[in-house]
C-alpha cells in the first residue's frame, strides 16, 4: 500500500492545513483497528451513580459491544460487571433495570450476589478440590472508577487513572457537577437511536459551532419566534467564547447563548412569572461559588468532548451521550438528561421542556444533525475525493468556537493512538 | 359536569383516518385544523413508556406553540431531516373508545407507519392514546401520543417527521 493511504491526517502546522482521510470513516478494517486501539485502550462512559441509587439496584449497559451490568452492591459500592456467567457464558442479567440481590444463570442456575461474588453452585459435589469460588465470581472490568459521579471503566489494565485521563475535563465537568449541592441525577428516560454514519462524525457534530447557523437554522426561527433577543446574531462573534484542548483528546467550546439556561439564567419565553424565581436560584450560585463562577456555571453554555466518546452538552439543558460503532457506516446512540437532584418539579419539567426544544431524535436540531452525518456518509461513497478538511482557525491564537480547534484536538489524540503500536512494532523489527 | 356522550368507533376511524391521510399527504395545515388549539403531541421514551414528560426525558413532549412551530419548521427549507420529504405510510387498526374523562373521551389505536427515504424504509410500531373533545358537532384531538414499541429508535435515527 502507498503512504499516502496509509496516512489518516495531515497535520500541516507550517502551512495551516488540517485533513482527514475518508478511509477512517469507510473501512472496516480501520474500524477493527479502533476497537483494539481506541476501545479497548480509553477509559469509556458507563453510567452514573444516580442511576443506581440504592443497594442492589442494577441498570444493563452495552458498552464497547460488551454487555455489562452497573449494580450498586449491598456494600454501596458501584460495581461494573461483565454480563457472562463464568459457567458457560450465559448472560445472568436478563432485565435492562431492577433491583436484585441475586443474579442467578438462567442456564445452571449458578447464582452471584450483587458485588458480583458466585454464591450458589447446584451440585457443586460433583466438582474436584480444584474447583474455586472465588475464581469464578462476575468479572469485572481490569479499571472502574468515578469522577463526580460519572462512572468510567478501562478494558486495559495499564492504563493511567480516570483522574489523569480526564486532564482539563475535569474542570468542565466540575462546572456541570457543581450545579448541584447535592448531587446530579439522570433524569428517567433514556433516548435511544442510531445513525447511518461513522461514529466519528458524531464527535465532530456534537461540539461544531460552525454549522450552527447552517444546520440549525429552524431552530435559531423558532427561538426567535418564542420572543428570544437573537440580535447576538453568529455564534462566530459572541462575547467570551473559545475553543479549548483540554489534553488526552478532550476538547470543548464554551460561550454565552442566546437560549435560557433552567440552571439559572432566564429567558422571555420561561415567563415573566418565574423571573424572580430565577433571580433567586441565580444568588444561591452567587453564595455558594462567588459572582465570577457563578456567572459561568449559569450563563455560560459548554460542548465538552470526553475522548473517544463521552458527550456532555451543557446548553439549554444537559445532555449526556454516548455511541458505538456497530460497522463503519452505523452507529448506537443514547443520550440522556442530567439535572440538579433538588430541582423542584416545576423546574425540572422547564428543562425537559427546553432540552427537548434542541435536543434528541424528535428535537428541532438533533433530527438535522443525523440527516447531515448521513448524508456526509453516503458521499464518502466518492472515493475520488479522499479527504476531509478541518483547518478552520488552524492559524489562529485564539481559535474561536466556529473554528476547528476541537475537532482537530480529537484526530490528533485518534491518530497517535491508531498508529504508535504500529511504531512500536516497526521499531522492534529494527 | 355531566360525561360527554360517547361517539361510535366509525366516527372515531374516520378522524384517525383521515388523520393518517392529511399527515401522509404532508397536508399539515389542515391537520392542525383536527387539533384543538391547546392540543399537545407526546412520543414517551422507549424505555419509559408510560411516562410522564414532566419528569421523564420523551422523544417529543409539544405543547400548541411547539406543535405549530413544528409544523411551520417542516413545511419550510430548512428541516433538512425531512427536506426533502420522507415518504410515509400509516396503517391504524383495533381502534377502541375506552371512555370518558372530565370532558375528554379516551380512545385508543395500533399503529404501522412506515417512513422510506433514501430507499431505505424504517418501521414505526406502536399504540396511540387520544383524548378527543367535541367542539360543537365536531370531535377534535386534544393529546395524542405515540406510544412506540421499538425498542429503540434503531435503525430509524430519528423521528423527524410527524408519527
Amino acid at each position: 500500500m502507498d503512504k499516502a493511504a496509509e496516512t489518516f491526517i495531515i497535520d500541516d502546522q507550517a502551512a495551516g492545513l488540517f485533513r482527514v482521510n475518508r478511509r477512517a470513516f469507510t473501512d472496516p478494517e480501520c474500524l477493527e483497528q479502533e476497537r483494539r486501539c481506541i476501545f479497548d485502550k480509553c477509559w469509556l462512559y458507563i453510567g452514573h451513580q444516580s442511576e443506581v441509587p440504592h443497594a442492589g439496584d442494577y441498570r444493563s449497559r452495552t458498552v464497547a459491544g460488551r454487555p455489562l451490568i452497573l449494580v450498586r452492591g449491598d456494600d454501596a459500592v458501584v460495581r461494573v460487571l461483565l454480563n457472562t456467567c463464568t459457567h458457560r457464558g450465559t448472560m445472568v442479567c436478563r432485565q435492562k433495570s431492577g433491583n436484585a440481590k441475586t443474579f442467578q444463570c438462567p442456564y445452571h442456575a449458578w447464582t452471584f450476589n450483587s458485588r458480583g461474588q458466585l454464591v450458589g453452585v447446584p451440585g457443586e459435589d460433583a466438582y474436584s478440590p480444584a474447583f474455586s469460588r472465588e475464581e469464578l465470581a462476575l468479572v469485572a472490568p481490569p479499571q472502574v472508577d468515578d469522577y463526580r459521579g460519572f462512572i468510567f471503566a478501562c478494558f486495559d489494565p495499564a492504563a493511567p487513572s480516570l483522574y489523569d485521563y480526564l486532564a482539563g475535563a475535569r474542570e468542565y465537568l466540575d462546572l456541570v457537577a457543581d450545579q448541584s449541592a447535592l448531587g446530579m441525577k439522570i433524569v428517567a428516560g433514556q433516548q435511544s437511536y442510531s445513525a447511518r454514519a461513522n461514529w466519528k462524525l458524531l464527535v465532530e457534530n456534537s461540539y461544531d459551532g460552525y454549522h450552527g447557523m447552517s444546520t440549525h437554522q429552524r431552530y435559531f426561527t423558532f427561538l426567535s419566534d418564542v420572543g428570544i433577543d437573537m440580535r447576538g446574531g453568529n455564534l462566530s462573534t459572541l462575547p467570551r467564547q473559545h475553543a479549548l484542548d483540554l489534553g488526552n483528546g478532550h476538547a470543548v467550546l464554551e460561550y454565552q447563548s442566546a437560549w435560557g439556561r433552567p440552571i439559572a439564567h432566564w429567558v422571555p419565553p420561561f415567563g415573566e412569572h418565574r423571573k424572580a424565581h430565577f433571580e433567586q436560584l441565580r444568588r444561591r450560585f452567587d453564595e455558594r461559588f462567588g459572582p465570577e463562577r457563578a456567572r459561568r456555571i449559569c450563563e455560560t453554555s459548554r460542548n465538552l468532548g470526553i475522548f473517544p466518546n463521552l458527550v456532555i452538552n451543557d446548553i439549554m439543558a444537559i445532555t449526556v451521550r454516548t455511541f458505538y460503532p456497530v460497522s463503519p457506516d452505523y452507529m448506537e446512540v443514547n443520550a440522556w438528561a442530567l439535572a440538579p437532584a433538588e430541582e423542584s418539579a416545576e423546574d425540572s419539567a422547564l428543562r425537559l421542556d427546553n432540552f427537548l426544544t434542541f435536543l434528541g431524535p424528535g428535537g428541532f436540531a438533533t433530527p438535522d444533525d443525523v440527516e447531515m452525518l448521513e448524508s456526509g456518509q453516503r458521499g464518502f461513497a466518492n472515493r475520488e475525493v479522499g479527504w476531509s478538511d478541518l483547518s478552520r482557525g488552524m492559524k489562529r491564537e485564539h481559535p474561536s468556537i466556529t473554528d476547528e480547534l476541537q475537532m482537530r484536538t480529537f484526530w490528533r489524540r485518534w491518530n497517535q493512538l491508531m498508529t504508535e503500536p504500529r511504531l512500536h512494532r516497526a521499531r522492534k523489527v529494527a | 359536569m355531566s360525561a360527554p356522550e360517547l361517539p361510535s368507533r366509525q366516527e372515531v376511524e374516520e378522524l384517525l383516518y383521515r388523520e393518517a391521510a392529511l399527515l401522509d399527504e404532508w397536508r399539515l395545515e389542515e391537520w392542525l385544523e383536527l387539533l384543538t388549539e391547546d392540543a399537545t403531541y407526546q412520543v414517551p421514551p422507549t424505555d419509559v413508556p408510560e411516562g410522564d414528560a414532566r419528569n421523564t426525558l420523551f422523544i417529543i413532549a409539544d405543547d400548541a406553540v411547539r406543535i405549530r412551530s413544528r409544523v411551520k419548521q417542516l413545511l419550510g427549507k430548512s428541516a433538512w431531516a425531512e427536506n426533502p420529504h420522507s415518504r410515509t405510510r400509516r396503517l391504524i387498526t383495533n381502534v377502541r373508545i375506552l371512555g370518558a374523562e372530565g370532558e375528554n373521551i379516551l380512545a385508543t389505536a395500533n399503529f404501522a407507519v412506515y417512513r422510506m427515504r433514501y430507499e431505505s424504509a424504517d418501521t414505526y410500531i406502536g399504540r396511540y392514546d387520544y383524548r378527543l373533545i367535541r367542539q360543537g358537532k365536531i370531535l377534535k384531538i386534544r393529546e395524542r401520543r405515540a406510544i412506540l414499541d421499538n425498542e429503540a429508535l434503531r435503525p430509524h435515527g430519528k423521528i423527524s417527521f410527524i408519527l
